[in-house]
């Protein structure tokens, strides 16, 4: 058994990798092509829930790859945390995949076989990011991660993507290497290991100045976190085509930076030593800090996606105020959180890239009324936004309810105000969207009545435009997923806990 | 014959040397070069065997023993650069013959095949070698050989280029000369070993410290290290496409052996790094060395101009995890000349490539190669990848070391300014990107095809062996360790 499901983790990178080099060969015919990668998806699915009976059956999967340079390995390890976040990332795949078969199509983009290869590519390093087992195999997917998602940043090819590109490469590649590689080499020097271990690695004689200052590295360095300063590349890699916002840069990119930080800080420091190191308070109140900016920056934005990628910043906040606090309940907020705002705002970004597609319209200002004509997006776009909010029937109550836990188990009360503050912020820069959406009329904002009527006229009632079909399936499962997980966040929140326990 | 391996090392090429001009056709002087190398290759890889198996070799040249008669004497250390160099020059040998037909009038072909294995006879000299004078001999045949093969490039500016390498390598060569001859008048012997014996009895005298200060300024000379590398871009820059292959990768790494050779085994560690500020000095040197000469890499607009600079950048890293004066600073330079010689021969091959096809790389005109030439500019970006030092390429191993290294010494500071150095290589790799991918074709219509396969296979046999010692660190990182480790054991 242990056999197989060692094989199945290997698979599980290499299925992805693997299939990019079918799609490349496929390349010619667009409907294999895209059969391929679909059934790369089915596959790397049905791996990574074997994987997840394996590791609820208690079964210890570990795999050992080669050894880089001595003492430094390859190696991979299943810990509730990685299954946690390889289950969201391949599921939200082959949904990502189905919508944008309908999106890449009806937008006629070109080099879409680039695009399938290095999203495949880019599955493939997160599944290993996720199971890696200790420090260096993740910095090698981190970065593997960074290279193979500068194409699809800049797949218009435009002077705009073009910058949008240099941007990001410049700070994901500047932190990882500059501060994260330096704080890996440390902690190498320091610890003799990097292997992730309940608890960490530093021994208690540590000194706790150093420690304190690894942790800023760290921290800094994991730029994909995107915490202020450092979150510039997210809204500049927004020129990407919509499926590579939503799925990249919503889920896989960003939870690869947010896991990584949790990783640290549990699997590196161990909560004790966190709790007690100096810089931590300043560390909890910079992304406090970045939690608020960001929400308030967002409430600027007059493009939808830029909106929504600010917002993407402000949530991720959340993730890793929630892995300082170094309590159980703030790490389990974390992990459900990773998941949590992974359904919520891929569907909000599905949602915009099907109003791209089907009505043309990126400004937030140009979507009054459409509502009427994209019910079933709008709808998905309301809910998706209460999930983000953290309100009921959404699965974001819950992951929002224990990050407050946290906060008032350490007494972080500045902190608690600030996570309050920021969900009302959200309120505020997301409702109103699907509110005029659906009542343009009520619209208080509307300067002048004539504008809405003229639009009304263009917009007759129930002429309803929806996205292209594989785009609506898309969209309405992943709106599935918020709402289920309000009423069935079990399976999920027992990963959540047993990520400090352990495995069962 | 295994006995004479240390010899053969050097014979073979320097014999091939003449016999190419006896042959005639220039393909089959081609083909006989590339034999010559290969075989020198293969001696390389037997010495390496030998020497890791069973220790240091020593060679009596026509049996006069050692003090008095020159003494090839082959350790760890420069078996592991007879291996790079030798392994290298074969490589670039595959291409040179199609690249030569764009680049060199076909009447000097049969002296350029000439002259690239005396060049090569050279450098394999002055690493086999432990006879003090004897360095100085290969230093002129391989310096020699190198003006002539610069100036055969097809611009006029490679003459002036190859003139101005003539006057900075010979100031380099005769201020050699002179701290060996003094050195010989305080010890009366030639020979290094013997040197490392004697030097420490006299190592108060003011002689020796000029003989200390005249090597080290003449191997720096020629190792182009900052603010003495002003020779280096225009030459690279200007010399055929094939020889710019075969120096950058092998011609500077030969003159940081011997400044390794000289400050450790020469004259003794304690000797080099304690009566002298040697460390200080070099680190200082280094670093401004690298954030300079990367700066200047990022405003060239001629690619091969670029990648020069990177180069002096380069050797900017060798010198600073040599100036840490520990085993692991050291191997980290070992092993980045090891690892640098793999990206930039990769790069300048590709390079080559580049030029056989559109003429020349300027970097305007590598608009939308990207598309026309797929394999050669992926070759690019992974080498350049590689020099960023991305992991899971060689640039990442040699990095990890000298991050390692600055740490055990605690020098923090000093590790983030390598690791900032390393970002502005990503600036200078990401313009050539940019260019390459996103600009449309210069000109629509032009037919620009992938590069033949003469080119392909060695570009990529550079480019795999970039991923595999990458991941593959057993040879590398052992042979630089063992070779470190002996130093200090001789020094200590």
């Amino acid at each position: 058994m242990n056999i197989t499901l060692a094989l199945m983790l290997q698979l599980t990178i290499v299925i992805p990798l693997l299939s990019t080099f079918a799609i490349v060969v496929t390349g010619k015919y667009p409907n294999l092509r895209e059969s391929v990668t679909i059934a790369s998806c089915l596959i790397l699915i049905f791996l990574v829930v074997n994987l997840y009976q394996g590791v609820l059956a208690g079964e210890s999967i570990s795999v050992f790859w080669w050894e880089l340079l001595p003492g430094l390995s390859i190696s991979f390890d299943i810990e509730p945390l990685g299954m946690l976040f390889a289950l969201i990332a391949s599921f939200l795949w082959l949904v990502t995949t189905c919508y944008a078969i309908g999106y890449m199509r009806s937008h006629h983009e070109k080099n879409q076989t680039r695009f399938y290869a290095c999203f495949a590519i880019a599955i493939g390093a997160v599944m290993g990011l996720a199971f890696s087992a200790n420090l260096f195999t993740l910095f090698i997917f981190y970065e593997v991660l960074t290279l193979s998602t500068y194409p699809l940043v800049t797949h218009a090819g435009t002077e705009k993507a073009k910058k949008g590109g240099r941007t990001y490469l410049g700070i994901l590649l500047t932190t990882s290497i500059v501060f994260f590689l330096l704080a890996i080499v440390i902690t190498w020097f320091v610890a003799g290991t990097l292997d992730f271990t309940p608890g960490g690695i530093f021994t208690d004689d540590v000194d706790k100045v150093l420690t304190g200052m690894l942790l800023v590295l760290f921290i800094f360095g994991i730029g994909k976190a995107a915490i202020m300063p450092f979150h510039r590349w997210l809204p500049a890699a927004m020129v990407a085509p919509t499926p590579v916002s939503s799925l990249l840069h919503a889920v896989a990119v960003v939870k690869a930076g947010v896991f990584t930080v949790l990783k640290v800080c549990v699997f590196i420091f161990g909560l004790d030593l966190l709790a007690v190191l100096p810089t931590t308070q300043f560390l909890l109140y910079l992304a406090g800090a970045s939690v608020l900016l960001a929400s308030i920056i967002a409430m600027r934005q007059d493009n939808l996606k830029a909106r929504l990628a600010y917002s993407t910043i402000s949530q991720l906040g959340y993730v890793t105020i929630g892995a300082l606090l170094a309590t159980s309940s703030g790490v389990i907020g974390s992990s459900m959180h990773i998941a949590m705002h992974a359904f919520g705002k891929i569907t909000l970004f599905f949602c915009a890239g099907a109003i791209l597609v089907t009505l043309h319209k990126s400004k937030i200002s140009d979507m009054r009324g459409i509502g009427l004509k994209m019910p079933i997006t709008m709808g998905a776009f309301f809910i998706a936004s209460l999930s983000i909010i953290g309100v009921p029937p959404t699965g974001g109550t819950w992951s929002k309810w224990y990050l407050m836990m946290g906060t008032i188990e350490t007494e972080q009360f500045v902190l608690m105000v600030i996570l309050m503050l920021s969900s009302l912020l959200n309120i505020a820069y997301l409702l109103p969207i699907s509110f005029h959406a659906f009542f343009p009329k009520l619209s208080r904002f509307n300067a002048s009545a004539s504008s809405t009527k003229s639009l009304e006229n263009r917009l007759p009632i129930f002429d309803i435009k929806e996205a292209p079909l594989p785009s609506l399936i898309a969209i309405v499962v992943t709106t599935l997923g918020c709402l289920t997980l309000f009423v069935y966040p079990q399976p999920l929140f027992e990963l959540a806990s047993a990520v400090l326990t352990g495995r069962e | 014959m295994i006995a004479h391996l240390p010899i053969l090392q050097v014979i073979i090429p320097l014999m091939a040397a003449p016999i190419c001009l006896m042959l005639k056709r220039t393909q089959l002087v081609w083909l006989f070069s590339i034999i010559a190398s290969g075989l020198a290759f293969a001696v390389s890889i037997l010495l390496l065997q030998q020497v890791m198996a069973s220790g240091v070799i020593s060679y009596e040249l026509g049996g006069w023993q050692a003090p008095w008669g020159i003494e090839y004497r082959i350790d760890k250390l420069n078996a592991f650069l007879l291996l790079i160099i030798s392994g290298i020059s074969t490589v670039v040998l595959f291409a040179a013959q199609t690249s030569l037909e764009k680049e060199i009038p076909k009447d000097k072909h049969i002296f350029f095949y000439v002259l690239y294995l005396l060049s090569l006879t050279g450098m394999l000299g002055i690493v086999a070698t432990g006879d003090a004078f004897n360095v100085f001999v290969f230093l002129e045949i391989s310096s020699l050989s190198a003006y002539a093969l610069i100036g055969m490039g097809n611009k006029r500016q490679a003459l002036w280029a190859s003139y101005q390498y003539l006057i900075m390598g010979t100031i380099g060569a005769t201020f050699i000369l002179i701290g060996i001859g003094l050195m010989y008048q305080m010890t009366g012997t030639l020979n290094m070993h013997d040197l490392s014996q004697r030097l420490p009895e006299v190592e108060q005298s003011r002689t020796v410290l000029a003989a200390f200060a005249f090597v080290i300024v003449g191997v720096c000379l020629k190792l182009a290290m900052f603010p003495l590398h002003l020779w280096l871009p225009n030459a690279y820059t200007y010399a055929p496409s094939i020889v710019t292959a075969f120096f950058a990768a092998t011609a500077t790494k030969v003159a940081v052996y011997l400044l390794i050779r000289f400050t450790f085994s020469v004259f003794g560690f304690s000797f080099s790094f304690t009566h002298i500020p040697l460390q200080t000095i070099f680190m200082a040197l280094g670093l401004v060395g690298i954030f300079v000469a990367s700066t200047s890499a990022i405003y060239q607009n001629n690619v091969k101009q670029l990648f020069a600079y990177s180069s002096i950048a380069q050797i900017g890293y060798m010198i600073v995890g040599f100036s840490l004066s520990t085993v692991t600073g050291l191997t980290a330079t070992l092993l980045h000349m090891f690892n640098h010689a793999l990206m930039k021969g990769a790069i300048f091959l590709a390079l080559a490539a580049v030029i056989y096809r559109v003429g020349n790389v300027e970097l305007n005109n590598l608009r939308g190669l990207g598309r026309q030439m797929p394999l050669t500019m992926a070759a690019i970006v992974i080498g350049g990848l590689s020099l960023i030092g991305v992991p899971l390429t060689v640039g990442f191993v040699s990095k990890w070391y000298l991050l390692m290294a600055l740490i055990e010494q605690g020098w923090w500071p000093i590790a983030v300014l390598i690791l900032l150095g390393s970002m502005l290589a990503v600036i200078y790799v990401w313009r050539i990107v940019e260019v390459a991918y996103f600009k449309e074709p210069l000109n629509k219509n032009s037919t620009i095809k992938e590069a033949p396969m003469s080119f392909l296979i060695p570009i990529w046999v550079l480019v795999i062996a970039n991923i595999y010692f990458g991941i593959d660190t057993r040879l590398s990182v052992g042979v630089a360790e063992a070779a470190a480790q002996s130093l200090f054991g001789v020094a200590l």
